[in-house]
């Protein structure tokens, strides 16, 4: 029994404010502690140090760096557990659960023509996976179509490193005015074509039911990277389900778990 | 760890026969079968393995969100989505096999005829060692009140469950009654082998931001720290109220917690929310109890179970 999996304590390296309720953290990993493998579209539990709040906050992978064992979570101040996160400053310790669920399979997606679609906070998860197209033995042909609510924009100079990047915004204060759907449309669709192999979104849930049915409009495949609420991030409470079309493969009822079977699914395999 | 003979402690308890190798286990529905933790999780140290409600066919559970924090605790209103009892057997008993565990399966069912389906296809299964029945499940024939709920009816299911269970039956019952020693002593009197308790408490939360339920379900079972002083309350009372063996969970996060369960009168202890928190909680409770006996040169843990009357 060497090898249990663990909760691993983490020290913050770095926790920047890069828009206005956003913050970009940095966790690092013990010697000898790492995780051995990482995976853009993968997520972690983090917990917090006030014991009151119980259960882990999950929060996508935004990058990992195996020689420092550092770990990249991009996070948006959205309740107490957040706000306890954002307050953290350099050499102060947080218990991470993980790495958990289903990512994205790199080698399906080399070569591709590849379109990130993401929405607000659904942005770092994607520059992950931009960031290990590009590194790719086959780099994919890369394009993000990124949309913000203003022009109080963050990781967009980072997309555009690897990737052609287009940006919309809802107040129309910066890019495309509207959301990042109609971006595609406009600024993407050519003679009535989507020239892309696969997509990838992340974002609110309105967001991911236009891009598949985006998707199916336009006969490309999807994949879309699942929220809910959990509890054990683990496969056990059965708290973060989503529908699916076939059975699932836990408990046959159509009903897969988020942070076991996903949280990234194929967009015709979830009913959203 | 050694106490002052050099002899370890002896954590073991019995419950109807059956022998545990230390109090502690899991709380139904926050374990999985077991296979779900097994990679945080050295399963050979637990007492038992309590497995997720098992019903006679699939159920699907309720719609999300399904489980909201709140200060000390959670709510959640899973539904008991689960695979159904052939599944179950075929995968979830099949990987306990190669565990040195006991193994407890908790029973769902929405009429009586639904709980006698499971629990006979249980009961030639050497795997399981006890039965635990959940009646906290809606009852759909009375309208989908809870058979755990009136004392009649619990007497009643217990005696029909009883009447062709193989294994040891464990009555699980719900907090959510005026007298919870009424309710021990109808499960008692229904021949119940041993009985657990509490389930959780019915809870609601509001977002006040968007002015609407958390909870897809409206209401939702609380459980976790913040629940532990009213399960210690009511495992004193039903433990008084009974002669049989009981088993104390509600909100147990720390040895101390565990211990305090068990001189309240629990024969064993089961670890709820908290596996979530902390998947190595049940080892490090199982350590922090050997610890105890140690210091306090105590040679078993059963001279502790109710010594606090
Ligand atoms: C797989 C996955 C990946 C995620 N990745 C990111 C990310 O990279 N960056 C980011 O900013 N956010 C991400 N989220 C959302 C993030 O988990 C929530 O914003 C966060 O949990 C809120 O916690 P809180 O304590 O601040 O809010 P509170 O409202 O105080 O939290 C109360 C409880 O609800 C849960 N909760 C609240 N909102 C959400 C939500 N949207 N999704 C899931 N649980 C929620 C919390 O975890 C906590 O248990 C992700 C969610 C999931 C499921
Ligand atoms: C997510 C979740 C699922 C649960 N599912 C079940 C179940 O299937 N059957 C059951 O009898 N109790 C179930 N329970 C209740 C627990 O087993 C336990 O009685 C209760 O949570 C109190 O203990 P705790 O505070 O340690 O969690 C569930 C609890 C939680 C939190
Ligand atoms: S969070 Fe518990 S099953 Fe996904």
């Amino acid at each position: 029994m060497a090898d249990m999996k663990t909760k691993t304590g983490t020290t913050v390296i770095k926790n920047t404010k890069i828009a206005d309720g956003v913050f970009d953290m940095t966790l690092r990993y013990p010697e000898g502690k790492a995780p051995s493998e990482v995976k853009p579209g993968q997520f972690v539990g983090v917990f917090m140090n006030d014991a009151s709040k119980l259960l882990p906050r999950p929060i996508s992978i935004c990058g990992w760096d195996p020689e420092k064992r550092d770990l990249r979570l991009v996070y948006r101040v959205a309740g107490k557990g957040t706000k306890e996160l954002s307050e953290a400053s350099s050499g102060d310790a947080f218990e991470v659960l993980g790495i958990l669920g289903n990512g994205y399979d790199i080698r399906v997606l080399a070569g591709k023509r590849v379109l990130l679609a993401g929405g607000g906070i659904g942005a770092p998860p994607l520059l992950g996976l931009a960031n290990a197209l590009a590194g790719a033995p086959v780099p994919a042909q890369v394009t993000a179509a990124l949309g913000y609510r203003t022009a109080d924009l963050f990781l967009k100079d980072e997309f555009e490193k690897t990737s052609r990047t287009v940006i919309a915004t809802d107040d129309g204060t910066y890019g495309f005015h509207g959301n990042v759907i109609d971006a595609v449309r406009n600024e993407l669709v050519r003679e009535g074509e989507l020239p892309f192999d696969v997509i990838c979104a992340c974002g609110p849930l309105p967001m991911l039911r236009a891009v598949k049915a985006l998707a199916k409009e336009f006969s490309v495949p999807a994949y879309l990277s699942l929220e809910e609420r959990m509890a054990c991030g683990v496969g056990a409470c059965l708290g973060c389900v989503v529908k699916t079309a076939g059975e699932d493969p836990h408990s046959h009822v159509h009903n897969a778990r988020i942070c076991t079977e996903g949280p990234v699914f194929k967009a015709e395999d979830v009913e959203i | 760890m050694k106490n002052d003979t050099g002899r370890r402690p002896d954590l073991s308890v019995v419950i109807a026969g059956v022998e545990f190798k230390n109090p502690v286990m899991t709380g139904s529905g926050t374990f999985g079968s077991g296979m779900e933790y097994a990679e945080f999780v050295d399963l050979n140290r637990l007492g038992a393995v309590v497995t997720k409600g098992v019903s006679n066919v699939p159920w699907p559970g309720n719609p999300t969100p399904r489980v909201a924090e709140v200060y000390g605790g959670m709510l959640n209103a899973i539904g008991l989505q689960n695979p159904g009892v052939d599944v179950f057997i075929e995968r979830d008993l099949a990987f306990l096999e190669d565990y040195d565990t006991k193994v407890i399966v908790n029973v769902c069912g929405k009429s009586i005829r639904d709980y006698l389906d499971v629990v006979e296809k249980l009961a030639d299964l050497k795997r399981v060692d006890m039965l635990e029945i959940n009646v906290s499940c809606p009852n759909v024939k009375e309208g989908a009140i809870a058979f755990g709920v009136n004392a009649d009816s619990l007497f009643e299911i217990t005696q029909k469950i009883k009447r062709v269970a193989a294994q040891p039956v464990i009555m699980k019952l719900t907090p959510n009654v005026t007298s919870i020693s009424e309710m021990a002593k109808a499960a008692e009197a229904g021949g119940a082998d041993a009985i657990s308790l509490i389930n959780t408490l019915t809870g609601m939360k509001i977002d006040v931001e968007r002015q609407s339920f958390v909870l897809a379900n409206k209401t939702g079972g609380l459980s976790g720290p913040a629940i532990h002083p009213v399960a210690v309350r009511m495992v004193y009372e039903a433990a008084h109220a009974v002669g049989i063996p009981v088993i104390g969970m509600g909100g147990i996060a720390s040895w101390e917690d565990a211990v305090e369960m068990m001189l309240a009168g629990a024969t064993a202890v089961a670890v709820g929310a908290m596996n979530f928190a902390d998947p190595r909680i049940t080892e490090k409770v199982i350590d922090g109890m050997e610890d105890y006996l140690v210091r306090h040169g105590i040679d078993s843990i059963r001279s502790i179970i109710g010594a606090v009357k």
